[in-house]
């Protein structure tokens, strides 16, 4: 049952062969029973869930039901939740239970999922293995004693142990796609713009984007019919109209270009990840597609652009938590720096800290043309070259992450190693455009993602080229042993 | 040492829109704490601002009346410091790319002499909380009702060189924002606030000396006392050889002093950049266009215009057109008595000192400007004498009723009747022989003196009501004998 698809649970809901509440039941007795060995899940909203559960039962007894209807899935933490605790990760919002709900989360509330609870992640999605949560490292299902990738690890964690039918992520620099890579599921990083940020606690407000994250591109598809769309309460939010992702998912890929970036191919990347990828490629070239090579020349600028503008952003964004309103206070300030340094010492990580003082520094009088003007010229030399690729081409592949899913605690102590993570997935955040994670295979019984990259608002696109590879491959069907353990 | 000063001034504007810069709050004044405010005032985690196109409009309105260029792409950037009552921990506010850029205002002084001052630029920004400090035993309250209230910054050119100077250019910016209907002007309110950057040089020295910013000064009489005080106060340091240090300084007007608040050393470094929340805002050229074809005629126009229609003088026209509701007022009033002469003068006369009594703005007025157009119409048809019209004022003002209902009830109306003041007349100087005897005796000099003793007691006999036209030839005349 855990391993159904979207459709085929939204059937049985209908068939009244299943309620939603014996769904939701049976997802929160898995997490009851499995997440203790992954710690995927920072809340579980029991009663919450079933509450909603009913009202979808009612909804599909009463024939008002879409697809979504019933079906349980769970949050990334950083999603605001009416009244259900929001801690991004973070002892500062450990005791945070926002007066609001996301645009994200409404609307999937209002296509009528069920919230399971919501996922853990690296302390304001700050991180490349989910080792940087205030509430613990989550574990990889395939493999406990690795990491599932960040910053949306606990969601591609729940999702591969089948402890949530879906969940929704969020992608600044690779958050999405490298957890799913690494997890073997299906993850969406919509173009900037696509998804409202409003309620999603910001990282790097130019970059951020939430997506879909799921066992197949069509559950995502499924999860984008909702969350994808214009938000007045978001002015960076796009008004194109947005399309029906589910519609063109059968579409035949006769004829589509492919471009594969030599850049993404050098050195650094595993050579059987490599081997895996070329595989996959095979694939769809088989499905009629041709393959050319392309170049983004600019592509090893994007760390060194990305650590600026991010950590920039981020130094602004979480100004905000400074003990006064919500969140982490200091006791017995002694007056108003010591309330301010101490709380936000005490409730910030120090992976958090370290970007803050970054970002701080990047942007101070004297260092911030050398610095932020500077990644920001970089920024657009990327966006150019993706411009110039996807002229010639009509989709991009490559890896996701140069290795598959590595030791906890192996990368800890090397930031720049744990940087490097992150070289195929920041160029798309920077560039803004669309990239999917597609479960392509395994290196030494860990899961390989296949990357696809779009242009500008291509997402129904992806989604047809992903559900095409996987109607005629299986590795998004495979199962980590943990999860048939309960 | 002769000291040529030089002012740059800060206005802080708040732009009367209905609802907050970036959120749906409403804008407003002496409201419960924290009561009009959106998850976007609160910082709240999450949150994010939506520009108000309203404010937008208001400052291209503005950005037309001071001859500036318009920025047809404009940023909001962030300005990052931390204080309990800016809760996002950074203001949003314009920096590279202000939405309007170079313009200029041509100032008259009360003297009648015209200065131009350079308008470097106005950006738009939302304001702060407030911090209050009492009654919190020790700790501080916060009220965010005012956080992203709408302000207009406008920024002057250091082409100032006195508090008169200062004064008038902030009273022109302040005519220019209400008559734009873009502010409501309550400098009490503190709907206008001023930054004061001042320095002093020796007189024809090129460059400028070191400045100090006097922040936060809010009603013209304090921003003309402030500037006396700081120039006294560098001018005794330098003339001792000492040194201005560059400071930002409060004024505190009970002692009538400047002291420092903090020094350029402490001054935070903003790290300003672009707010990624917020798109760039480009306009159109037939947006800009519009707003420019739809400008309510302003201070300036309307000082002409009164001078060639109405033949005021250019003092009058000035002083009428200073505040748009007084300009009204001016002109509902001359409408009803055609006398724009007779309007003026008792406008900026009467009315007004009765308006300072009262403290009352003219909007407030309790007597209307068109039937105070009618108690002049009482005087222009010699129905009652000015002195007369004065107590029928007092009477309006009380709320007796209109000119013509007061003057009827008291009987106040003037005696025009020839007769009846001849009669009068007469009476008065069989009373008064002995002075009818020593006026005709006198020299025509000393007649003109003493004639005044005659109208008083014509006046005296006839209540105020006999009319002064009729009764001075005819008393001229019957004292000749």
């Amino acid at each position: 049952m855990f391993e159904q698809s979207i459709a085929t649970l939204a059937q049985q809901l209908r068939n009244k062969e299943i309620s939603s509440v014996e769904l939701t039941r049976l997802f929160l007795q898995r997490i009851q029973a499995l997440d203790p060995q992954l710690n995927s899940f920072i809340t579980v909203s029991d009663e919450l869930a079933l509450q909603q559960a009913k009202a979808a039962d009612l909804a599909i007894a009463n024939g008002d039901s879409s697809s979504l209807t019933g079906i349980p899935i769970a949050h990334k933490d950083l999603f605001c939740t009416q009244g259900t605790l929001t801690t991004c990760g973070s002892k500062m919002l450990n005791n945070f239970v926002p007066p609001y709900e996301s645009t994200v989360t409404q609307r999937l509330q209002q296509a009528g999922a069920v919230m399971l609870g919501k996922t853990n992640m690296d302390e304001f999605a700050m991180g490349s293995s989910n080792e940087n949560s205030h509430f613990g490292a989550v574990k990889n299902p395939w493999d406990v004693n690795k990491v599932p990738g960040g910053s949306s690890g606990g969601s591609a964690a729940a999702v591969a142990a089948g402890l949530t039918v879906a969940a929704t992520g969020t992608d600044t620099g690779g958050s999405i796609r490298q957890p799913a890579s690494f997890c073997g599921i299906t993850g969406l990083k919509p173009t900037y713009g696509r998804i409202s940020r409003f309620g999603m606690i910001a990282y790097a407000s130019s970059l951020d984007q939430g997506g879909p994250m799921a066992k197949s591109a069509e559950d995502c598809a499924h999860l984008m019919q909702a969350m994808a769309g214009f938000d007045d309460k978001d002015s960076t939010s796009s008004e194109t109209p947005k399309e029906d992702y589910l519609a063109n998912l059968n579409a035949p890929l006769a004829g589509l270009k492919i471009g594969l970036p030599k850049e993404y191919f050098g050195e650094g990347l595993d050579a059987k990840v490599a081997d895996t990828i070329m595989a996959a490629v095979k694939e769809f070239e088989k499905l009629g597609a041709t393959v050319k090579e392309v170049s983004l020349p600019n592509l090893q600028l994007s760390i060194p652009a990305y650590y600026v503008i991010a950590p920039s952003e981020a130094s602004s964004n979480l100004s905000r938590f400074d003990g006064v309103r919500f969140g982490h206070r200091c006791d017995d300030p002694k007056d108003l720096l010591d309330m301010y340094t101490r709380s936000r010492a005490e409730g910030f990580g120090t992976e958090v800290q370290k970007r803050i003082m970054v970002g701080t520094y990047a942007l101070s009088e004297g260092y911030y043309d050398a610095y932020y003007l500077k990644a920001q010229k970089i920024r657009r030399l990327i966006k150019e070259d993706f411009v110039n690729a996807l002229n010639e081409v009509d989709v991009i592949m490559g890896p996701v992450a140069p290795t598959t899913a590595f030791e906890l605690g192996s990368k800890t102590n090397d930031p720049v190693a744990m940087y490097l993570e992150d070289i195929y997935t920041l160029s798309v955040n920077l560039a803004g455009i669309p990239a999917m994670s597609v479960p392509a295979g395994f290196v030494d019984n860990m899961p390989v993602g296949l990357q696809i990259m779009g242009n500008y608002f291509a997402e129904a696109k992806l989604l047809n080229i992903a559900h095409q590879y996987q109607q005629n491959t299986d590795w998004h069907l495979q199962t980590p042993t943990m999860a048939k353990g309960a | 040492m002769n000291w040529e000063v030089v002012i740059g001034l800060e206005i802080h504007t708040q732009l009367s829109t209905k609802s907050k810069l970036f959120s749906g709050a409403a804008v407003g004044f002496g409201a419960e704490p924290n009561t009009q405010t959106t998850l976007v005032d609160l910082g709240m985690p999450g949150a994010l601002p939506v520009f108000n196109k309203e404010a937008l409009r208001m400052a291209v309105m503005f950005g037309h009346a001071v001859n500036a260029e318009i920025g047809m792409t404009s940023v909001f950037a962030r300005k990052n410091y931390f204080y309990p009552d800016l809760p996002k921990g950074y203001q949003t506010s314009q920096m590279d790319h202000p939405i309007v850029g170079k313009g200029y205002l041509d100032v008259t002084l009360d003297d009648g002499t015209t200065t131009r001052v350079g308008i470097t630029r106005a950006h738009l920004e939302e304001d702060a909380g407030k911090s209050l400090h009492e009654d919190f035993q020790g700790m501080t309250g916060i009220d965010l009702n005012r956080s992203s209230t709408p302000l207009l910054e406008i920024v002057s050119e250091p082409d100032i060189r006195s508090a008169k100077e200062a004064v008038a250019y902030v009273k022109m910016i302040h005519s220019i924002v209400t008559y734009l209907g873009i502010c409501d002007g309550n400098m009490a309110e503190g709907s206008m606030r001023c930054d004061i950057n001042l320095s002093l040089r020796p007189k024809g020295q090129q460059e400028y000396g070191t400045r100090t910013e006097i922040k936060n000064v809010n009603s013209f009489r304090f921003i003309e006392k402030a500037i006396y005080t700081e120039i006294e106060r560098q001018a005794d340091i330098l003339e001792d050889g000492g040194r201005i240090i560059q400071e930002t300084r409060l004024y505190d007007p009970e002692k009538n002093e400047t002291r420092s608040m903090r020094s350029k050393e402490d001054a935070n470094d903003y790290r300003y950049f672009p707010c990624p929340d917020l798109l760039p805002v480009v306009l159109t050229q037939e947006y800009v266009d519009q707003i420019k074809a739809n400008l309510p005629e302003l201070p300036n126009q309307k000082a002409a215009r009164f001078q060639s229609e109405y033949k005021l003088s250019e003092y009058d026209a000035q002083v009428l057109s200073a505040s748009r509701s007084m300009a009204e007022y001016f002109e509902v009033a001359n409408k009803v008595n055609q006398d724009p002469k007779l309007t003026a003068n008792w406008v900026m006369g009467e009315l007004s000192k009765l308006l300072n009594q009262s403290q009352l703005e003219i909007t407030q007025s309790p007597v209307t400007a068109n039937a105070f157009g009618e108690l002049l119409a009482r005087i222009k048809d010699n129905t009652i004498n000015g002195k007369t019209a004065k107590d029928v004022l007092q009477a309006m003002w009380q709320g007796e009723g209109s000119a013509d209902e007061i003057i009827d009830a008291k009987g106040l109306k003037q005696v025009t009747d020839t007769a009846a003041i001849e009669s009068m007349i007469q009476s008065i100087l069989d009373a008064n022989s002995a002075q009818v005897e020593q006026y005709r005796a006198a020299e025509p000099d000393k007649q003109k003196k003493m004639i005044g003793f005659f109208v008083g007691q014509v006046m005296k006999a006839s209540q105020g009501k006999a009319n002064p036209s009729i009764v001075n030839p005819i008393l001229a005349k019957m004292l000749k004998g």
